[in-house]
């Protein structure tokens, strides 16, 4: 897979917002060992660039700056930041449609839940952005709600017990700029089962 | 101390030392690519696998610490099996181009395929392809060749302090690289050539030129740093193809520089090959005879202090030492081996030499260093420097340009000497058990180069680093000819003129042994000037009678590094044309104007050169020694001006007169550019 071509920006600086919560993360290590800061220095570029441009991804320039910054040689920011599937190094849609594909998920029906993410989310596959910039699909590896399966996370809020239908409807709700609520979309609480709690109802009710 | 017993051979390793040193220790060769003795131990390969006495499964030797009474088996089918999978599966990934590869020969993977490789292959499937990376002029990549056993990555980061290379992405899409595509910023670079265990990195330059069972390899020493690293010069006919470092642990272990490395081509372009006199203003092809006439000519009519000789970065002992036999028996004691006009004070070797040793450096605790950038003057040096620093408790400061990357932290403390009155690290010193100076060369070229000399002194005394045990006084030199004419005492006699004296019209005839260490406008017009050396560089231009010599790999001679080691290279090609071996010149010469030179071989004129310096009496070894006696250099320690120092090379790649006739130099130079000092200037 070759990577397409796109533009890096010319500059990179963290908002007041990113700040703030760059003090708290670096307070946690020790002195001189600041470099342990990096995955999630690299997190607060990622949501900073969501939050500001609508593209949550992290452009090298501001792996210099996280280099800067934790006082790292940056070929080791750009070492984890192409290593963790989490760190988009390439801008992605608006939504990040990542659609687990573990045998769990599967056996459940992830391969319809693909095929809606597909339909009406324009995308051709995995790794596509739509034409419109809203979504980008990516395949991922269990999620740990296997429980849920088949189940997708938008960005990072999980959408669990899924099938075509309630993907395509998820997927408008995005085009008009709603969120629906994370979790199962059949309403049941948690991972307590499918046809209801059957077990220690009464002590529930109280 | 652990006892282990390694295939029923019992063996002693120091605690905390790996399985795979038991082994070795034990004489069991283990296949390896990822580990390297002097790199940090990776243990990704898994080539090394050996099997220990109740572990459930076999090792990895270089990754597994040993234990007292631990019994390790290096050959058992459980190993073999287990080192021939892990050979399959580096092979499924690798191409099938061992015919077209440079690392042909001498490959890592090639070798042990021997031994643990199959027949045939068993993977039918697509193999990965990996683009190539542009890293600069020097290495070639074919980086689908690469196992990513790591260890260019852990070389650049460790000891070359440059951390330019990792590995990017993840499992089949690892990739090793810069990620953003870049050329090398070191001068340790060429390295990585030597560490990579197979074709993925190798020599730009030497790409295609040959397969190394066709070259002939000779045993020799880098000259174009004054480290002395030991080199072994493989030459095919006529030709040199390539310099790759020998292993000296008490010189340059195993690292070798750039310039040393890749300039040699320079040794195929503008030489001189044959004699060349002046007639009437113009330099017309001669023959030797009518060369030594020329100069017998002139000599004859001129009193002996009215000639006058100097030696340059590149001369070796033997012809220096020649030099100053002739220059005696025309009875001129106007000689100057400081071309360069460093003010260096050589009446006792410890002013001049580096004197803590190359080795010693690992046993500092504190540094200093004084108008020098060793990173460019000596990177193989400098990369002992940073050796030392990653062990820890080793504050560096320096005092020059600001903002030197040396690769390791040093605190800047002034472009002056002066800045030095009163600071911190002066106390640092102090405090420190065996503090060192390094003093750069250049930071004596100036006018004030006698005081400063004798300003560094003073601080090395205040400091504590001239003790009964310590010697941490060091002058750093920038070429392997600069301080074998200080040994052998190539300098101004009784009444002898030194370089300035004789360039201001102090001689009538001047005999330039590979001196182009001066602007060539200073020679007064009047002034005969006899140019020996083996490159057309702006000096020879100069000259009335042009001598062809032997550059260092065409002919046996000693060398002296900056610690006063003396060290022989020896013969690989012969020098091109009529150009011959220097002390020969010089002896051939005596002999015909009848003042013959009392050695006519090899055995003879080393014989002389014992004579002359125990330094040539102890070729390869140095005496590191503490220093009682600290009365200092003649000097003036407080008439130091207020002149900020100046590094004295400011583009690494084209320093001296063999690496600017390179064209892989001059490529480098175009792509590195001016040292960053010089262009903020």
């Amino acid at each position: 897979m070759t990577a397409p071509h796109h533009e890096e920006p010319a500059s990179f600086a963290f908002d007041a917002e990113s700040e703030a919560k760059i003090a708290t993360i670096i307070k946690r290590y020790p002195e001189g060992k600041q470099a342990s800061a990096v995955i999630p220095l690299l997190y607060v570029v990622q949501k900073q660039m969501g939050r500001l441009t609508g593209s949550a991804w992290v452009p090298r320039v501001a792996m210099d700056v996280v280099a800067e910054r934790l006082g790292m040689p940056p070929i080791r920011v750009y070492e984890v930041a192409t290593f963790y599937f989490m760190f988009n190094t390439r801008p992605i849609g608006k939504y990040h449609l990542q659609v687990c594909g573990t045998t769990p998920c599967w056996l459940r029906g992830s391969d319809e839940v693909l095929r809606a993410c597909k339909d009406a989310g324009g995308l051709k596959g995995y790794g596509d952005t739509s034409a419109d910039g809203n979504f980008t699909l990516t395949e991922m590896e269990c999620m740990g709600a296997c429980v849920n399966a088949p189940m997708i996370a938008v960005d990072d809020d999980y959408y669990e017990d899924l099938d075509y239908e309630s993907t395509v409807k998820l997927i408008e709700a995005l085009k008009r700029g709603e969120r629906p609520a994370p979790g199962s979309v059949t309403g049941r609480r948690s991972s307590e089962a499918a046809g209801g709690a059957t077990a220690l109802t009464g002590a529930e009710s109280e | 101390m652990a006892k282990v017993t390694v295939d029923g051979i019992e063996v002693e390793v120091p605690n905390g030392s790996s399985v795979l040193q038991a082994c070795e220790a034990a004489g069991k060769e283990i296949p390896r690519f990822c580990y390297h003795e002097r790199l940090s131990v990776a243990g990704n390969c898994r080539m090394c696998l050996v099997e220990v006495e109740k572990a459930p499964k076999p090792v990895a030797s270089c990754a597994f610490p040993v234990n007292d009474g631990m019994k390790v088996f290096t050959d058992t089918p459980v190993v073999r099996q287990a080192r021939r999978n892990v050979m399959e599966f580096l092979l499924i990934n690798h191409p099938l181009d061992c015919p077209i590869c440079d690392q042909g020969g001498e490959c890592d993977l090639q070798d042990q395929a021997y031994a643990y490789g199959a027949d045939s292959s068993r993977y039918g499937e697509a193999k990965r392809a990996v683009k190539d990376k542009d890293i600069g002029p020097l290495i070639k990549t074919v980086m689908t060749r690469c196992i990513q056993c790591t260890r260019c990555v852990r070389f650049s980061a460790e000891v070359a302090g440059t951390p330019e290379l990792g590995g990017t992405n993840r499992g089949e899409n690892m990739e090793i690289g810069t990620y953003v595509e870049k050329a090398l910023t070191s001068e340790l670079s060429g390295n990585l050539i030597d560490i990579c265990p197979v074709g993925a990195l190798t020599s730009r330059p030497y790409a295609y030129v040959s397969r190394p069972w066709e070259l002939k390899k000779t045993e020799s020493i880098d000259v174009l740093d004054a480290v002395g690293a030991n080199i072994r010069v493989d030459a095919r006919g006529p030709e040199v193809l390539r310099i790759i470092p020998r292993i000296n642990d008490a010189v340059n272990e195993e690292w070798m520089a750039d310039r040393g490395r890749f300039s040699f081509d320079g040794l195929k372009r503008r030489r001189l090959d044959r004699p060349w006199v002046r007639k009437d203003g113009k330099l017309v092809a001669a023959t030797w005879p009518e060369a030594f006439a020329a100069i017998a000519t002139k000599f004859s009519a001129l009193p002996g202090d009215r000639i006058g000789a100097v030696a340059g970065a590149l001369a070796d002992a033997e012809s220096t030492l020649a030099l100053k036999d002739l220059m005696a028996a025309y009875g001129s004691a106007n000689l100057d081996c400081r071309d360069d006009g460093a003010a260096i004070d050589a009446s006792r070797p410890e002013f001049y030499r580096f004197n803590t040793t190359i080795a010693g450096i690992d046993e500092a605790d504190a540094l200093l260093i004084i108008g020098s950038d060793p990173r460019k003057e000596a990177p193989v040096l400098n990369a002992r420097i940073r050796k030392r620093w990653t062990q820890g408790k080793f504050p560096v400061g320096y005092v020059g340009p600001r903002g030197l990357d040396l690769t390791y932290p040093a605190q800047h403390l002034g472009e002056t000497l002066a800045a030095l009155e009163g600071s911190a690290f002066l106390e640092t010193l102090k405090a420190a058990q065996k503090p060192m100076l390094i003093l750069g060369r250049g930071a004596l070229q100036r006018p004030d180069g006698a005081a400063v000399l004798a300003a560094a002194w003073k601080i090395a005394v205040e400091t504590g680093m001239l003790t009964a045990e310590w010697n941490g006084f060091n002058l750093l030199h920038l070429f392997g000819g600069q301080v074998g004419g200080l040994e052998l005492g190539f300098l101004p006699g009784a009444g002898g003129k030194d370089l300035n004296a004789m360039l201001a019209g102090g001689v009538d005839a001047l005999w330039l042994l590979n001196a182009d260490g001066f602007d060539p406008a200073r020679i007064p017009a009047s002034t005969f000037v006899i140019y020996q050396g083996h490159h057309g560089d702006a000096m020879a231009a100069r000259a009335d009678v042009i001598l062809p010599g032997a550059a260092y790999t065409e002919k046996d001679a000693t060398w002296v590094n900056t610690e006063g080691r003396a060290q022989r290279g020896l013969l690989a090609i012969f020098p091109p044309g009529e150009a011959k071996e220097d002390w020969r010149i010089i002896r051939a010469f005596s002999e015909g104007v009848g003042k013959t030179l009392p050695y006519s071989d090899a055995s003879a004129i080393r014989l002389r050169l014992a004579q002359a310096s125990p330094v040539f009496a102890r070729v390869g070894e140095v005496v590191r020694a503490g220093i009682a006696d600290t009365t200092g250099p003649a000097g003036d320690a407080g008439a130091v001006n207020t002149m900020p120092f100046v590094l004295p090379i400011p583009v690494y790649h084209q320093a001296d007169v063999v690496s600017r006739a390179s064209d892989v130099m001059a490529q480098c130079a175009a792509i590195y550019g001016p040292a960053p000092a010089l262009a903020a200037e």
